[in-house]
């Protein structure tokens, strides 16, 4: 593959220089994010931002150092590691969800270092398998291997990050190659969750199944095991949400009408809508912007760091931000093409996919499209742990495309 | 085991999914930009200034006010007041709780405030008018405790002259729950102050200008940030000032000398021009107690004391005329009955005069004897006028009196003018008392400004002008914007020259000829005539009137007074004696040169051509 600039020790240079300029990006917008008229954890935090990008050029740099046959050989110990720091939590974390570990000098969340010992062991389990699944049971091992994790940052409780594990399983087992039918019907009762809330709904959704079910013809076992998974997620559904509590329910439901509980929930969504309108085609200028200046956008430094940026620099702004976005997966996926070894394309695969979920869901939700779930944008929100593991991941991918 | 071609066929066919994955996010989120950004921009930018932006109202001044000579009757001054912006309820009431012993808060005047911010949750409330100057420094000491208070400095009225232009000003006051859902206040916020009675009601909108506002720049806890000052196109815009006919020195004047005592009232005009020069009414009150808020029990002495000292006894309330009116039948008879200034009646006045079985009295008891009209004029003889009134007839009389502009409004630029009582036709009587419960001696009474009669300093002022220059009558006017014509009235004063100029000999005799009923107030150096009044009434002794002017063949200025039972038995009529000082004062202030032999001149002894 001559047409690929690809300079071993290093990997891809122009991906390398990408991360390292939207990090510096997002060091400028939490710098903008700290410039408030009132007193704020943000102020002055970009300088942490800062040692943090330092600590993750590190984490790369040695990342990129480890052969693939290595990280292969590593990936169990690093998974059993996360798993456990999971499970640590729950004992000695600290933060507000109780979902942070004090570690010396920073505080890390093991639920971004689980994504990365998780992609690297869905990798090892996928990495060699050639098909051509017959049986959905095949996926048995990757099914385990993300589940653990799953429900261990589900009961922290953190509904985004857990979506986070569902996405690495389809992605891995899409990019291995497993036919589509069969993803959707391993999907399925995930579907059946949400369409739970409408019976109508819940029953197109179930007849579908069925009939990708006769058209694919699986195992009759198989085949009833996911029409009573889609039965009881449907059935589930309703109970569980019963079950929360009402800031719960409001926090998955402003999305739709951000007015429902407005002071509460939907504050973050009015006020995140309000600074990017009113940012309009070009903006307030860089840390001129009025919503944020005055503390009506909330967590404006981490989660809602690109209302900021909608604010300040306008649609204009945006989209060169959306821009810089796509560059930056399409480089990744095409490292993840470019590598014939199942391992590591699928390592740099499932980050692509980790990546692609942060921004569509961390942006959907700044527009209003989407529940208020708290995942931070990668490259840009204040947060040290998952810019690390971004870095350790950015590392491993740069070796893959040195290796490729 | 599948070659390693179909498996990276298999992988090129995903990769292109997946960069169609990355294109078709990316373009949902883009739309969602687009929409916010784009289309609904406007929308956003506007919750966010919501979001922001407290506004502030400015009040704009109020226009000054000025008398003939420039001087000021109403102007503003600085003073401070204390409002709070919009917030939350609980800390809205905690603040107040924390001003209230520093601001004099009443219980009521919180409770007030406090349903007021229930109503109107998103205005900002105005706590404190004209706070004093350690109120301020109060609030500004301990800043941090009083987020939501902002002090303003706004323009206050002032009157400097206080209780001697009160009734002619009114007064301003804060708008009422019930004014704000008038149309003519529509615009208005609560909290405003508007005029309430006066020429501070009447050109309310011309004086109060328009409003500016102030924007400033809150955070999400509702604290003031900073303040982003007036925004020029929402800048106040001052009041339109106005200039008055009014002599400020005259009106001052009026209140030194007015009759402690005594209720009543004053008012001069120009008989030219119709202008106001003087209105006075007493006793009177201070306008600039009702700036920032009059106190409750002030406000409630005020209106409940009974001497009334809130009206305006000008032009909002009415007399009999008594024997003012004694020239109205003149006039009339003139024009209707063939009277003349020699005209003698059949019966002379022996103190009273026998209308079938009931006598009715003229005021000196030992009688008039004979006299012809002038000298019926001169000694304001009641048995002359009755015989004149029979002779002139109930429907002549109450047609001519209406023709005269009688009955109805003077139309002064003051509001609640009250008009004259007159009765217009005889079915007025047979309504008021049933047809034949009455008889034509009602003439008797009319005549002699008595009965069902009753008009205003005002209305009489305006007849005497008429009378006094033989001009078109005019609409006394306070604000000397109108021309002339503008002023002129729908009725005329139509008696053939020669026979007004007698009149006015008449009315000379009255004040300059010994034994004439105002003799003892003649000026020095000017003639004044007109013609003394003593009104019975039911509540006590007689009203005491003057209405005159002078100099009498040039006039420049005519006065009607009243003081309330001024004029006891014996005792010398108290209307006379102000009117002439006032009238003396003015003719000085003018500078007009003194008379050589002020007198009566009558017509055929008119003077000779200057130079000649």
């Amino acid at each position: 593959m001559t047409d690929r600039l690809r300079i071993p020790g290093i990997g891809d240079p122009v991906l390398l220089a990408l991360i390292v300029f939207m990090t510096g990006l997002g060091i400028a917008m939490i710098y903008s994010a700290g410039q408030v008229d009132v007193q704020s954890l943000a102020t002055g935090i970009w300088v942490r931002q800062f040692y943090w990008f330092g600590v993750a050029m590190v984490a790369l740099a040695v990342t990129s150092r480890f052969s693939l046959r290595f990280l292969e050989w590593l990936a169990p110990w690093v998974y059993g590691v996360t798993v456990l720091l999971l499970v640590l939590v729950f004992f000695v974390g600290t933060g507000p969800n109780g979902s942070w570990l004090e570690l010396g000098p920073g505080r890390l969340q093991p639920a971004e270092v689980a994504k990365l010992g998780t992609i690297l062991m869905l990798a090892r389990a996928m990495g060699g398998a050639q098909g051509p699944y017959e049986r959905l049971l095949e996926f048995w091992k990757p099914g385990v291997i993300t589940l653990i994790p799953f429900v261990l940052v589900l009961l922290q409780p953190d509904l985004g990050s857990a979506m986070i594990f569902g996405a690495l399983f389809l992605a891995a087992l899409f990019w291995s190659g497993v036919p589509l039918p069969k993803i959707f019907l391993l999907a399925s009762p995930g579907l059946s969750l949400l369409l739970g809330f409408n019976w109508i709904a819940w029953g197109l959704g179930f007849l579908v199944v069925a009939a990708c079910l006769y058209v694919h013809r699986l195992f009759i076992l198989e085949a009833v095991g996911v029409l009573l998974a889609n039965v009881f997620a449907g059935a589930l559904t309703l109970r569980i949400w019963d079950s929360l509590a009402d800031y719960q329910r409001n926090r998955l439901l402003v999305f739709l009408d951000p007015e429902i509980d407005p002071l509460g929930a939907g504050w973050h969504l009015i006020q995140s809508k309000v600074a990017i309108g009113s940012g309009g085609l070009i903006g307030a200028g860089f840390a001129a912007g009025p919503q944020k200046r005055l503390a009506f956008l909330p967590e404006q430094h981490t989660d809602f760091i690109f209302s900021v940026v909608g604010e300040e620099f306008g649609f204009i702004g945006v989209m060169l931000f959306l821009v810089l976005f796509a560059f930056l997966l399409w480089r990744v996926l095409r490292v993840a093409s470019s590598m014939d070894d199942g391992f590591g394309s699928l390592i740099a695969f499932c980050l692509f996919a980790v990546l692609l979920t942060h921004i569509v869901v961390n942006l959907g939700m700044a527009v209003g499209m989407m529940p208020v779930t708290g995942l931070p944008l990668p490259l840009l929100s204040y947060g040290g742990s998952f810019l690390l593991v971004l870095y350790a991941g950015f590392g491993i991918v740069q070796r893959v495309a040195w290796e490729a | 085991m599948k070659g390693d071609n179909e498996h990276r066929a298999i992988r090129k066919q995903r990769s292109r999914w997946a960069a169609g994955a990355i294109f078709f996010c990316l373009s949902i989120v883009a739309a969602g930009f687009i929409n916010l950004q784009i289309f609904s921009t406007e929308l956003y930018t506007l919750l966010s200034s919501e979001n922001r932006l407290r506004t502030i109202t400015v009040p704009a001044p109020r226009g000054t006010i000025y008398d003939r000579s420039g001087r000021a009757i109403a102007d503003n001054v600085p003073g401070y007041d204390v409002s709070m912006l919009p917030g939350p309820r609980d800390s809205i009431a905690s603040e107040l709780n924390r001003l209230e012993d520093r601001l004099d808060l009443s219980p009521e005047r919180r409770a007030a405030l406090l349903s007021r911010n229930r109503e109107r949750p998103g205005e900002a409330l105005v706590v404190r008018e004209n706070a004093n100057f350690e109120q301020v420094a109060f609030i500004e000491a301990r800043r941090p405790r009083f987020r939501r208070v902002v002090v303003d400095q706004r323009p206050h009225r002032r009157y400097p002259a206080g209780p001697a232009v009160a009734h002619m000003m009114g007064y301003v006051g804060e708008i009422s729950p019930e004014e704000l859902t008038r149309p003519e206040y529509a615009g208005y916020e609560s909290g405003q102050s508007i005029g309430k009675t006066g020429l501070e009601q009447q050109y309310e909108h011309r004086l109060a200008g328009r409003n500016g506002i102030r924007y400033a720049e809150v955070n999400a806890l509702g604290t003031i940030v900073r303040d982003l000052g007036v925004a020029q196109a929402q800048a106040p815009v001052p009041g339109e000032d106005l200039h008055l006919g009014i002599d400020l020195d005259l009106q001052v004047y009026a209140d030194s000398v007015f009759p402690e005592e005594m209720r009543g009232g004053v008012v001069a005009l120009d008989p030219v021009t119709g202008e106001v020069l003087l209105l006075y009414s007493h006793p009177t009150f201070d306008p600039n107690a009702f700036i920032g808020g009059i106190p409750l029990d002030l406000w409630d002495s005020l209106r409940e004391h009974p001497d009334q000292p809130l009206l305006n006894r000008v032009s909002n309330a009415s007399y009999p005329p008594g024997s003012t009116w004694k020239l109205v039948m003149s006039a009339i008879g003139m024009k209707m009955a063939d009277l003349t200034i020699d005209t003698y009646q059949s019966d002379t006045c022996g103190g009273g005069l026998w209308y079938h079985t009931r006598y009715f009295r003229c005021w000196l008891s030992r009688g008039h004897g004979r006299l012809n009209l002038s000298e019926a004029i001169k000694h304001s003889c009641n048995v002359w006028f009755y015989q004149a009134g029979q002779r002139i007839g109930l429907d002549p009389l109450l047609a001519g009196v209406g023709e005269l502009g009688f009955g109805s409004a003077t139309g002064i630029d003051l509001p609640s003018e009250r008009p004259g009582l007159f009765p217009d036709t005889r079915q007025w009587y047979d309504e008021r008392f049933g047809p034949g419960a009455w008889t034509e001696a009602v003439v008797w009474n009319l005549s002699i400004g008595q009965g069902e009669n009753a008009q205003t300093l005002l209305a009489m002022a305006q007849f005497y002008a008429a009378l006094a220059t033989g001009r078109a009558p005019v609409k006394p006017h306070l604000v000397r914007d109108e021309t002339l014509a503008q002023r002129r009235v729908d009725w005329t004063f139509d008696l053939p020259d020669a026979q007004r100029r007698q009149l006015v000999d008449a009315l000379a005799r009255v004040v300059n000829e010994p034994g004439g009923t105002a003799y003892s107030s003649r000026l020095a150096r000017w003639t004044l005539a007109g013609k003394t009044g003593t009104a019975q009434n039911p509540h006590g002794a007689p009203h005491s009137w003057f209405v005159g002017f002078a100099p009498a063949y040039d006039p420049r200025i005519v006065i009607a007074a009243i003081v309330e039972h001024g004029h006891p038995d014996g005792a010398p009529s108290l209307a006379v004696p102000l009117a002439s000082g006032i009238v003396d004062r003015h003719l000085e202030t003018l500078g007009l040169p003194p008379e050589a032999t002020p007198g009566v001149r009558p017509m055929e002894a008119a003077p000779a051509p200057a130079g000649g």
